[in-house]
């Protein structure tokens, strides 16, 4: 299975007997295993190469051989340089000219161009209220002009109507006088999937692009695209002067290696992330992240921000406090974490968030959020003197409980069981365990608690 | 800490440590984040933690298969030989090209390997291939490039030659086959090629429209049928497997031949969507208690390493009886397939199902190959044909 790059590292480190550092000589070792973990995320071998020469440059200067953890640190560099490849900061559409600006898509079959279309009409109309129409000049697909309809529609923007039977050109072209006459600021163009040696299809696309003018030249690209990302990326960007790129079906368990690829090859920044199949499912790209994770480092951050956005504050303070006094965690405190954990998307939205470890091990265990909600349930099914004191629960509340949430009384026992556990895991968190972990971090959290 | 490693070690949970945990949630850049959301953060994890305790271990019940895979025959016609071999003529340039008029050396078997990567095929099976690549060159004492390629062509056709199947369409009626794969896969645009193919042997086909998500899904469908004369069963709004369900009811009382029912892209991640196929699953069995006869996994040949884990996820799953890999016509190698190919291998051979006497398939094959746009181009898998391509041999 996939090991995160810093196992990697650290394993290399440790077979050098007696001193656990990084040399010259085996450098080379330690390269191979950055080399093998980029490939694994499906980085494009030319990529590939030339970032092991980039960061053996980097790594043989004093910065990593010098260093006490030398593994680390040079996970640090790759994660760097990852990061600086793919752009650094965070890129916004550049829409700033006379209008209608018009965003052209393109990209192959089954990236998700038309998905992308309507979750940026949505961005712009609901976040920045725009007037926004879409287009669709994919003649080819049966119902892609029907698709595109329905997506404008739950995107609450305007549509203007294609039939299979007209050229591409001639749709773009009154496409862009009706947008002209209407007054709308915003046009985007879906257009049909092609393979990038379709010779007939990319003249098509280039003509396109002629007539329009565009603002903004998007090439969407499935992030779970394979080696071929870096010639697919290369030949659109011959034909067409992108502007930049779309990132979709991130919400899956690829390395997304194909994100650095086509970065490189295109050299435009990677504009959005697609992270759902619904339209609200687009987000901005954060390059430090996409790193972490094609190292196979977790996105936390995501994570954490992500519990920001959905945890009620007040909720997760009082919860902080009450660990702090020394409190236990009852079983009320554990519903509420359940309910938080739906409002953000449920245990597999989580699950994409966690270091690679960790979700490579959950991969065979399936997750269950009925489960879940069956453990809601029999806690709702409790008093509150019964979820503050679960020892109190003897054999006839067990079945009281268990009738009112219509499982059987094992379940209700499972559940004591499985809770008990959680609250000896919770103590030891609490117990300044966690405290003294992270003071031993390289004092990067100095004032945690 | 110790009491929580063993407990740790006891689950296999894979959480290895608290410390691990921590470090995974703590080490990274924390900076300005209130330690309440860090707090928030352990729970979750230890949150998600619980539902792992908490599963169900069900055993994915073994694929149901009615021996209706024959052994590969050999006749090979060649207008479709050319066909593939222009659909990957991209493809081949590359290793082909390599092997000409030289001399076995370390930079040779080097170059190799990233042909072989560059193709998809992933470190690990590449790795692999190499091997058994240079343990053979030793042996027989090759010195020249061009044995060396007989030698590797030799090697890809062993692994891939399980893969290698006949799809036939009788021993029940309806015939029912249920397509998934992730999102953009090309579900639907198989479905209407297939339809096309089983027609073509004199068999009535009906399609189900089980993508019920995704917009103009339904009527895109209803192109395809359009285009086929096919009936099309479709509903607005109604659930996936009410559809399909309905779909093979009718094609009962119609005696139509083959059923296709077409499920919404999904990402193999998102497990209540992955529940809901396996629902689609036992659904369909209520209408036939041996169907699904077949259930298919598309997938995109531009896909990298992740169709490996498309793979396993799809198969747990449901467990799948084919593969169909589209998209051969462009630049894609689709040499991820050694690698599943390699994974199957490699994979404790499933207990062959008893029910009814019906030994299952160990292996799951290839039943198609997309190697075009139009109708035609939806081939049977031919190992021997797909890495002559491969390797630009005639």
């Amino acid at each position: 299975m996939l090991e995160s790059l810093t196992q990697r590292l650290s394993k290399v480190v440790k077979t050098l007997r007696g001193e656990a550092r990084l040399t010259e000589s085996n450098i080379q070792d330690a390269l191979r295993e950055v080399r093998v973990a980029l490939l694994e995320a499906d980085v494009a071998l030319p990529v590939v190469r030339d970032f092991i020469a980039r960061v053996k440059e980097l790594a043989v200067g004093e910065e990593v051989l010098g260093s006490l953890n030398p593994g680390q640190a040079l996970v640090g560099v790759v994660h760097r340089e990852l990061t600086v490849l793919m752009g650094g900061g965070e890129a916004a559409l550049d829409l700033a000219v006379v209008p209608p600006a018009v965003i052209l898509m393109a990209g192959l079959q089954g990236s998700g161009k038309t998905t992308s279309s309507g979750k940026i009409a949505r961005r712009l109309v609901a976040d920045q209220g725009k007037k926004v129409l879409l287009v669709s000049c994919d003649v080819y697909r049966p119902a892609a002009i029907e698709q595109l309809r329905l997506v404008a529609e739950q995107a609450g923007a305007d549509f203007f109507p294609s039939a299979p039977e007209q050229k591409p050109l001639d749709i773009a072209r009154a496409a862009l006088e009706f947008a002209r006459t209407h007054y709308h600021q915003v046009l985007i163009v879906d257009t049909a999937g092609r393979l990038a040696i379709d010779a007939a299809m990319m003249e098509e696309i280039r003509q396109l692009h002629a007539a329009l003018n565009p603002a903004e030249t998007l090439f969407v690209v499935d992030a779970m695209q394979g080696q071929d990302a870096v010639n697919v990326a290369r030949v659109f960007s011959e034909a067409l002067p992108l502007t930049g790129v779309v990132l979709t079906k991130l919400d899956g368990d690829s390395r997304g290696g194909a994100a650095l690829s086509v970065r490189q090859v295109t050299g435009q920044p990677i504009k959005f992330v697609g992270v759902s199949e619904k339209l609200d499912g687009l987000e901005t790209f954060h390059p430090d992240r996409m790193s972490a994770r094609i190292l196979g480092m977790g996105d936390v951050l995501s994570l954490v921000e992500e519990a920001r956005k959905a945890v009620d504050v007040d909720e997760a303070k009082k919860l902080a406090d009450k660990f702090k006094k020394g409190k236990g965690f009852d079983l009320e405190d554990f519903k509420q974490q359940i309910l938080q954990m739906k409002k953000m998307g449920g245990v597999s939205a989580l699950m994409d968030k966690l270091p690679a470890q960790m979700a490579q091990a959950a991969q065979g265990a399936q997750v269950d959020e009925g489960q879940l909600r069956r453990t809601e349930g029999i806690i709702n099914s409790m008093t509150m003197h019964e979820r503050a004191k679960p020892e109190v629960l003897k054999a006839s509340r067990k079945r009281r409980i268990a009738a009112g949430a219509g499982v059987s009384v094992q379940e209700v026992n499972r559940l004591l069981n499985q809770f008990e556990q959680m609250q000896k895991m919770m103590k030891m968190m609490q117990k300044g365990g966690m405290a003294k972990m992270m003071r031993s971090m390289k004092g990067m959290l100095p004032r945690a608690f | 800490m110790r009491k929580h490693r063993a407990w740790c070690a006891r689950r296999a949970c894979g959480w290895f440590s608290l410390a691990q945990c921590c470090r995974s949630v703590c080490c990274q850049p924390f900076a300005g984040i209130l330690p309440a959301s860090q707090y928030q953060a352990l729970v979750y994890c230890i949150l998600i933690e619980f539902s792992y305790l908490t599963r169900s271990i069900e055993q994915s019940d073994s694929a149901p298969m009615l021996g209706l895979f024959k052994s590969p025959s050999n006749d090979t016609s060649t207008s479709w030989f050319a066909r593939l071999k222009t659909g990957l003529k991209n493809t081949g340039s590359r290793l082909g090209s390599l092997l000409v008029a030289r001399k076995i050396d370390e930079a040779l078997f080097e170059e190799l390997e990233s042909a072989l990567l560059a193709a998809d095929t992933g470190v690990a099976a590449s790795a692999e291939l190499l091997r058994k690549l240079r343990d053979r060159a030793s042996r027989k004492k090759l010195v020249a490039a061009q044995e060396l390629k007989a030698e590797l062509h030799e090697l890809l056709v062993e692994a891939l030659a399980p893969l290698q199947t006949t799809m036939e369409f009788h021993g029940a009626r309806p015939f029912v086959i249920m397509l998934a794969g992730v999102n953009g896969a090309g579900k639907t645009t198989s479905i209407g090629k297939i339809a096309h193919l089983i027609q073509a042997q004199g068999l009535s086909v009906m399609l189900a429209a089980g993508d019920t998500f995704r917009a103009a899904a339904r009527e895109q469908l209803a192109a395809w049928g359009e285009r086929n004369r096919v009936s099309v069963i479709s509903q607005p709004g109604a659930d996936a497997a009410s559809v399909i369900f309905d779909a093979v009811q009718s094609a009962r009382s119609k005696n139509i031949d083959v059923v296709i029912a077409d499920t919404a892209g999904r990402l193999h991640t998102q497990s209540h969507l992955m529940e809901e196929l396996k629902k689609i699953k036992r659904v369909i069995a209520k209408a036939d208690p041996l169907a699904p006869h077949a259930i298919w996994l598309v997938l995109d040949a531009n896909t990298g390493q992740n169709a490996l884990s498309q793979f396993k996820a799809f198969n747990d799953a449901l467990g799948l009886t084919g593969l169909i890999l589209t998209k051969l016509d462009g630049t894609a190698k689709g040499g991820v397939l050694t690698a599943i190919a390699q994974a199957q291998a490699g994979a404790p051979q499933k207990q062959a199902s008893i029910s009814g006497g019906r030994a299952a398939n160990a292996v799951v094959p290839v039943v198609f190959i997309g190697v075009g746009e139009t109708m035609e181009d939806l081939r049977p898998f031919n190992a021997n044909e797909f890495v002559s391509a491969l390797l630009d041999q005639d």
